[in-house]
């Protein structure tokens, strides 16, 4: 995972927490989007978290300090809806955290109690937890192999608190299937859950449709109906499907 | 209209009178119509090399001689943008190319793209003398306007059209499609300082995404926004108007006009089972991906699937585009299926005989009512439905009928769904003060192009939700227009 300070200070002046920007690489490179994880409006940065999962990641993770990114264009989607919810859950897993943080801090802003789930397969995936403690009023760590925090997946953080307190939303972001087993579960206990999906893209802009998903039997755009939906009305599995198009 | 007056004046200058003199008109209009050079339809549908290959100077010479310059250009009327066609098809006959290609350039921003690209077959060809009078094939203008734009930039002698003494005021152009880069030409020459905003990385919207370089290449596209460059509008891509930039943020920037050109955005899919399958998508995704992103190049890191069965779902040129482009990435079986019949598809003549010439399958009233997939997700086949021709519908065409019962079972590894765009939602959303349809399209004056908002102006697909490349550029010109003659308080 690589931790990258843009300059990009129209981005940065723009975005609200749940947008995503479009990067590429090099001429021959990929469109790839990326949910923007923080921004300085006065330094005119933004900052992205990136984990190294296929070639044009890698591309990014490759670049240097002072290195140019040859295209950047944002935000996209729409903002993650905030209000003063009351008890906000936050379950966040691997790179997901980083997209995640802004929601964090924009929930607390709003008056709301936050706790956060963080979730990874080991302590060095454990990512931001500094940041996340800052504006959450309660960190839970939950490992994979038990290096760090509680032994056991995201779920079983996710219940614990469900089953403590009353919680009136829940927002997860990370890999497909993680969101998919954490909305399960808030649908069990009906908890509001939004979920912010990381579906192929072409373009961002709305124009290609290879980010199409199914919610509530309707088929939506991640890049300009999303990317946050309704968890419980995701249909998950042609999600997943649709992400191992070019594998 | 170009003024009577100006078009008799061009009309009346000695070469003109003394050209229309050297041969008999008998003699012009007992001349068959050229016939446009094309690749070998066997190597072509393997190739992306552009399939016509223009004409020679002496075709192009012998096609200007069938042009009776007549006293009333009926055929200017049949042009969006108005170019002043006598004028061009005559400095052709005489050999002044370079003269012709500036007859273009008067009124076209885009004189290769459109020469290439345009239906004139339902535009100037359709309103020609030969077509209204005489029941005889049409000067072959778009074939023509094609050579003079070639000629002049294969010659390096690229003519800059005249700009107006700077009048320092901003205006913002919103896309760099076809609509944009007309209204942006238009401006320049004004005297405007013009900045043109483009979403993706790459300018020329449309003409850059959207149509295959076996049909336009992307060096045309280039070439004709350098001349722009070199009048002086500025362009900056990556940038998107409504996000990255807001209204509000143009105006304290100061910018005074705003021109909205964003053309189609979100692909209409039909809502059937299984559309949503890998190897289902839409047309705008498809031809992105090869275009755009030059996907079908091994060192590109974009991909595309390429299909050896592949199906395309509709019989636009859109469509025609993306089935032709299926078979040059190796399809054995490349489809169309269409629900009409081939009278009523909206595709150009031209694309359809190209198609059928690279062996495209026609499977027309038909309608896919289903996809089935393998177990990992992937499309297998499709079931179609017969259909058969009714009565005439709103649209004046007949409408498609079911034909119950009667389906259809075609194996296919890839479809492709060119069913119609609808506009892109990004400045309905963003912008205020404009009025939006229900469809998404914003309105305007359909005389001046002006919105709600009388500083925004807006052209193209955005208004018209789907249309043609030189309907486009027609809007821009006419906003162009109506701007300026606000602006100048006329």
């Amino acid at each position: 995972m690589v931790k990258f300070e843009i300059e990009a200070p129209l981005i940065a002046k723009s975005r609200k927490a749940g947008h995503f920007v479009m990067v590429r690489v090099g001429k021959k490179g990929e469109r790839v989007p990326y949910t923007i994880a923080s921004s300085d409006p006065i330094k005119g940065t933004i900052t992205l978290v990136i984990q190294r999962v296929g070639k044009s990641s890698e591309k990014v993770c490759q670049l240097e300090p002072g290195d140019y990114i040859t295209d950047l264009v944002g935000p996209l989607g729409k903002a993650t809806h905030i209000e003063n919810f009351g008890t906000v859950l936050c379950a966040g897993g691997g790179v997901g955290v980083a997209p995640m943080l802004p929601i964090i801090e924009a929930m607390k802003n709003a008056g709301n109690k936050v706790i956060t789930v963080l979730a990874a397969r080991n302590k060095d995936l454990i990512i931001l937890e500094d940041q996340v403690r800052k504006f959450s009023d309660e960190v839970i760590v939950m490992t994979d192999d038990g290096s760090y925090g509680q032994k056991g997946l995201i779920t079983a953080g996710v219940e614990q608190v469900i089953q403590r307190e009353p919680v009136n939303l829940c927002v997860t972001i990370g890999p497909a299937i993680m969101m998919k087993f954490v909305s399960e579960l808030t649908k069990k206990y009906n908890v509001p859950t939004v979920a912010s999906l990381n579906t192929i893209m072409v373009d961002g802009t709305g124009m290609c449709g290879a980010c199409r998903v199914t919610v509530g039997g309707v088929t939506k755009f991640v890049c300009v109906d999303g990317p946050e939906f309704d968890a419980h009305q995701v249909d998950f599995d042609e999600m997943l499907m649709r992400l191992r198009a070019y594998n | 209209m170009p003024t009577q007056e100006y078009l008799q004046a061009e009309r009346a200058q000695l070469w003109r009178e003394e050209l229309r003199k050297t041969i008999k008109n008998k003699e012009r209009t007992d001349r068959i119509r050229v016939k446009m050079p094309e690749v070998d339809a066997k190597i072509r549908s393997r190739t992306y090399d552009e399939v016509n290959m223009g004409l020679t100077p002496e075709q192009a010479q012998a096609e200007a001689q069938r042009c009776l310059d007549c006293v009333n250009p009926t055929c200017i009327t049949g042009c969006p943008v108005e170019i002043n066609i006598p004028k061009f098809i005559k400095n052709i006959e005489r050999g002044e190319f370079l003269e012709a290609a500036k007859a273009l350039k008067e009124t076209s921003a885009l004189p290769a793209v459109c020469g290439r690209v345009c239906p004139q077959e339902r535009q100037c060809e359709s309103q020609c003398f030969y077509t209204q009078k005489l029941g005889k094939e049409p000067v072959a203008i778009g074939h023509l306007e094609r050579f003079a734009a070639d000629f002049e930039r294969e010659s390096g002698n690229i003519s800059i059209p005249e700009i107006a003494a700077s009048n320092g005021i901003k205006i913002a152009v919103v896309g760099s499609g076809p609509a944009g880069l007309a209204f942006a030409g238009d401006m320049i020459k004004r005297g405007y300082d013009v900045t043109v905003f483009e979403a993706l990385h790459e300018l020329g919207g449309v003409l850059r995404y959207g149509i295959p370089e076996f049909r336009l290449p992307n060096d045309i596209v280039d070439i004709e926004i350098d001349v722009l460059k070199q009048m002086g509008v500025k362009f900056i891509t990556n940038c998107i108007i409504g996000k990255t930039i807001s209204q509000e943020d143009l105006k304290a920037d100061g910018y005074q006009g705003i021109f909205i050109g964003s053309g189609a955005g979100l692909p209409n899919f039909m809502n059937i089972p299984g559309e949503n399958l890998i190897g289902v998508m839409s047309c705008n995704e498809y031809l992105t991906r090869v275009n755009l992103m030059q996907a079908a190049d091994p060192e590109s890191d974009t991909p595309v699937q390429m299909g050896k069965k592949v199906a395309v779902i509709g019989g636009g040129n859109t469509a025609m585009d993306a089935v032709r482009t299926a078979r040059r990435l190796g399809a054995e079986k490349a489809m169309i299926v269409y629900r009409r019949s081939e009278e009523e598809m909206p595709a150009r003549v031209e694309e359809v005989k190209h198609a059928k010439e690279e062996g495209i399958e026609f499977l027309t009233l038909h309608n896919p009512i289903r996809y089935e997939g393998d177990e990992r997700g992937r499309v297998q086949r499709m079931v179609l439905q017969r259909m058969k021709l009714g009565e005439p519908d709103s649209s004046g065409r007949r409408k498609p009928v079911a034909i119950e019962g009667d389906t259809i079972s075609v194996d296919v590894d890839e479809v492709i769904v060119s069913v119609g765009v609808s506009p892109n939602p990004l400045i309905p959303s963003t912008f205020s003060g404009l009025e939006i349809t229900s469809w998404g399209t914003v309105v305007v004056n359909a005389d001046t192009m002006q919105t709600a908002d009388k500083a925004i102006f807006a052209g193209g697909d955005i208004v018209r939700g789907g249309a043609t490349v030189i309907l486009a550029m027609g809007d821009g010109r006419k906003a162009a227009k109506a701007m300026h003659a606000a602006m100048s308080g006329f």
